[in-house]
């Protein structure tokens, strides 16, 4: 019994396919979508979240845990993002390749500087991370340093194709630069729009093109939009010359920006947190493109 | 004479001054012919002069961009972070090490009949089942404490601190290490741990959906099944979740209880399976077994808190020595659209049980009696978030037995004819991940008599709270 229980076990124990050089789990699209530009064909990517979900809120669900079992990079936004759920992943993945501290293990956000990073922490201000703001990838120059460090990574762990990673991210840096000085001429007419957010997810953004954040539809940091709050805002923005657009994420609910778009004229848009978030936002490049597309088209 | 002196005063003025003219003249073409030479001298160097000072302006052009552009490199990066990365996860709370977090729960419950007289005829409740107790009380507070011991070993405690026949109680519920770096998708946990049977078993009260557990936890496992021993899991490399594991336990607590055993007086073994239908649905499903060694177990319908599990309502105990079996198949089914868990989402989850005890019962009145009974417990409930903060669940409870024996007419483990039911609603309402207001009402048809319960309870954390499994 015990025998035939260890045969199966073993059985079970050696990969049952053909594995790719490196099998890379992401937390969020933008990462996979990063990791295939750099890895290529050598790789094999998944992202536990798409962009309609918000990757704050995620079940830990069995189908993950597996991933993260035969994962050899884990790639995260970090700063707490994935902390309900990420940490669950880990501890039942029973993979000591991608735990924290490993080089299968990666933040993205501590490769950038995090901004809005707290000084004291106190729950009544709403679900803050202490780390910072995780909503890293909305300026493209957070992309092109994880980029670096991804590759960087990618060498580490798959020596064998560290020339093909080097090459490639080489050619991804040019490419995106050029892509960023376009997006820089063409965002320069954003700069000093003022904005009112869902959720605080777009202050990188905002950082990049010069935007300012009035006020979010939230009252506190992860707590659902109240009547009350937004009649506050209706009080504080009653019409188009209190602030330029109202900006939700795809997994947030459109009925608050919309309410308080008809009410105040401020034009409600809706724009790609990541990878997938709109039709047009179908890889990095268009990614960006289509956030600027969007305000632009937005202020008129 | 005069005449000609003049003339030859000319002539030698003209003989002197005639070559001068001549020498002037060929001095001047020299002269224009040096100037011209100069010129062409000065027009070729202002050219070379003009083609260095161009050559110049060029480099020094060239060095200035060469220059600009080292700066520019040399220039901190504005959007390099400025401490250097580190490989650890801030994926921890990152507000102390260890975390350090603290559960608030209380409750208050109205009931039509005596809570304090509660039991279902059949199935003795062991540990801390039963229903709260009335009026308001607090129910556990809760201290989790975590970290990881090293880059090997995680460590775990909760220890819940509660009021016990009016004398404040620290318990210690689970206190376990984790190894973190077994290869081959193994795991070893050894401390004392809930039980991975089940889909309810490992989950802590304050992740409960409804305020108290079915009736076939309640009865079968005394609401969670906590023991000390060692637990292993096996993760398969698989694109489909599968996970096989097992435990070996001390076997002290219900329904095993042989108190000062040395050897091994329980041990469990589990298999589960997951995987998602789109990005909308995922599932689980499981089938986990018990073995217990029961030594002079007593039961009693005892409820948590009241501190008099053998009270027996005035009649005398019953200890059990014997065998107890427990089969448990879970299904859980989650949905959210798109999988977007904050809007709105589905869970549904049933779990059936079967048990089977055999060994005898002891009695003062009659000495021991053979018991050989089969018991089944089932549930299945549902809980729907329509929109963000707000819940709403039902939830359905059966026991059935089959018959005893005559020996055990008139006592206690004696069911009626019908089989014991419950069917409970909920609703709650959470201002953030951390807070939690809860409504419920059961109507019970476990006991001797319907009873109508209502339950107010509170759920609230404070500092570290780790992530919740599926």
């Amino acid at each position: 019994m015990m025998k035939t229980i260890l045969f199966v076990i073993m059985l079970l124990s050696t990969p049952l396919v053909a594995r790719a050089d490196l099998n890379i789990f992401a937390c969020e699209p933008e990462w996979a979508a990063l990791a295939d530009e750099l890895g290529g064909d050598k790789v094999k990517t998944s992202s536990a979240t798409n962009a309609l979900q918000d990757p704050h809120y995620l079940q830990a669900r069995p189908s993950l845990i597996s991933k993260v079992r035969s994962a050899d990079l884990v790639v995260c936004s970090g700063a707490q993002l994935e902390i309900g759920w990420l940490p669950k992943l880990l501890q039942k993945g029973n993979n000591r390749y991608v735990l924290p501290g490993s080089n299968g293990f990666m933040e993205a956000s501590s490769y950038v500087k995090r901004l809005d990073v707290a000084v004291s922490i106190d729950r009544s201000q709403g679900d803050v991370h202490p780390q910072g703001n995780p909503h890293v990838q909305t300026n493209p120059h957070n992309i092109r340093l994880v980029a670096v460090a991804m590759a960087e990574r990618m060498a580490l762990l798959d020596a064998e194709n560290a020339e093909t990673y080097q090459q490639r991210l080489q050619d991804f840096t040019q490419r995106w630069n050029t892509a960023m000085t376009t997006w820089e001429e063409r965002g320069a007419a954003l700069r000093g729009k003022r904005l009112i957010a869902h959720h605080k997810s777009w202050i990188y953004l905002e950082d990049w093109l010069g935007l300012e954040e009035l006020a979010t539809l939230e009252p506190l940091s992860g707590i659902p939009p109240t009547a009350s709050h937004l009649s506050s805002l209706l009080n504080r923005f009653p019409d188009t010359s209190a602030a330029d657009f109202i900006i939700r994420a795809p997994f947030q609910s459109e009925k608050p920006s919309v309410w308080l778009s008809e009410r105040t004229g401020i034009p409600a848009v809706l724009l790609p947190l990541t990878l997938g978030g709109t039709e047009e936002a179908s890889d990095l490049f268009k990614f960006f493109d289509d956030i600027i597309d969007r305000l632009l088209n937005a202020s008129g | 004479m005069r005449t000609l002196l003049f003339v030859i005063f000319w002539a030698c003025l003209l003989c002197t001054v005639a070559p001068a003219l001549a020498q002037t003249e060929s001095e001047l073409d020299a002269l224009r012919a040096e100037l011209a030479q100069m010129r062409a001298d000065y027009e070729s160097r202002i050219a070379q002069l003009e083609e260095r000072l161009d050559a110049a302006e060029r480099k020094v052009a060239e060095r200035q961009q060469t220059q600009a552009a080292s700066q520019t490199t040399a220039q901190p990066d504005p959007w390099l972070p400025d401490t250097a990365p580190t490989q650890t996860a801030s994926n921890r709370t990152g507000l102390s090490n260890p975390d350090l977090g603290v559960i608030f729960m209380g409750r208050a419950w109205a009931y039509d009949n005596d809570p304090d007289e509660y039991f279902i005829p059949g199935f003795p409740l062991g540990g801390e089942a039963g229903p709260a107790p009335e009026g308001m009380s607090i129910g556990e507070t809760e201290i989790n404490i975590s970290a990881n011991v090293d880059d090997k070993f995680t460590a775990w405690l909760t220890t819940p601190i509660h009021v016990e026949d009016g004398e404040v109680a620290i318990e210690v519920e689970e206190a376990w290490i984790e190894t973190l770096s077994l290869p081959a998708g193994f795991s070893l946990r050894m401390g004392r741990f809930f039980s991975n049977i089940g889909y309810l078993n490992t989950k802590h009260a304050h992740s409960w959906d409804f305020a108290d557990q079915p009736l076939p936890y309640q009865v079968f496992l005394g609401n969670q099944y906590i023991d000390d021993g060692l637990q292993f899991r096996w993760l398969a490399p698989t694109d489909m979740y599968f996970e096989l594991g097992g435990e070996i336990t001390r076997g002290g607590r219900y329904p095993a209880g042989n108190h000062g055993s040395s050897g091994i007086g329980s041990y469990t073994l589990h298999a589960l399976f997951g995987g998602d239908v789109g990005y909308s649905h995922s599932w689980q499903a499981g089938i986990s077994y018990l073995h217990a060694d029961a030594d002079e177990r007593t039961t009693g319908h005892g409820h948590e808190d009241s501190g008099h599990e053998d009270a027996d309502h005035g009649e005398e105990s019953f200890m059990f020595t014997g065998q107890s079996d427990l089969v448990m198949t879970e299904f859980v089914w989650k949905w959210a659209p798109n999988g977007n868990w904050k809007q709105q989402n589905f869970v549904f989850q049933a779990e059936y049980m079967w048990r089977n005890e055999d060994g005898e019962y002891y009695t003062e009145h009659d000495g021991d009696l053979p018991y050989n009974t089969d018991q089944q417990g089932w549930y299945m409930q549902a809980v729907y978030q329509p929109f963000p903060r707000w819940r709403f669940g039902v939830r359905y409870d059966q026991l059935s037995m089959d018959y005893p024996g005559d020996d055990f007419i008139d006592t206690p483990l004696m069911p009626t004819g019908n089989d014991p039911r419950r069917y409970s609603i909920m609703s709650d309402w959470s201002n953030s991940e951390f807070s939690r207001l809860r409504l419920q009402y059961t109507l019970d048809q476990a006991g001797l008599e319907d009873d109508n319960q209502v339950g107010l309870q509170y759920i609230f954390s404070i500092g570290a709270h780790g992530a919740h499994s599926f």
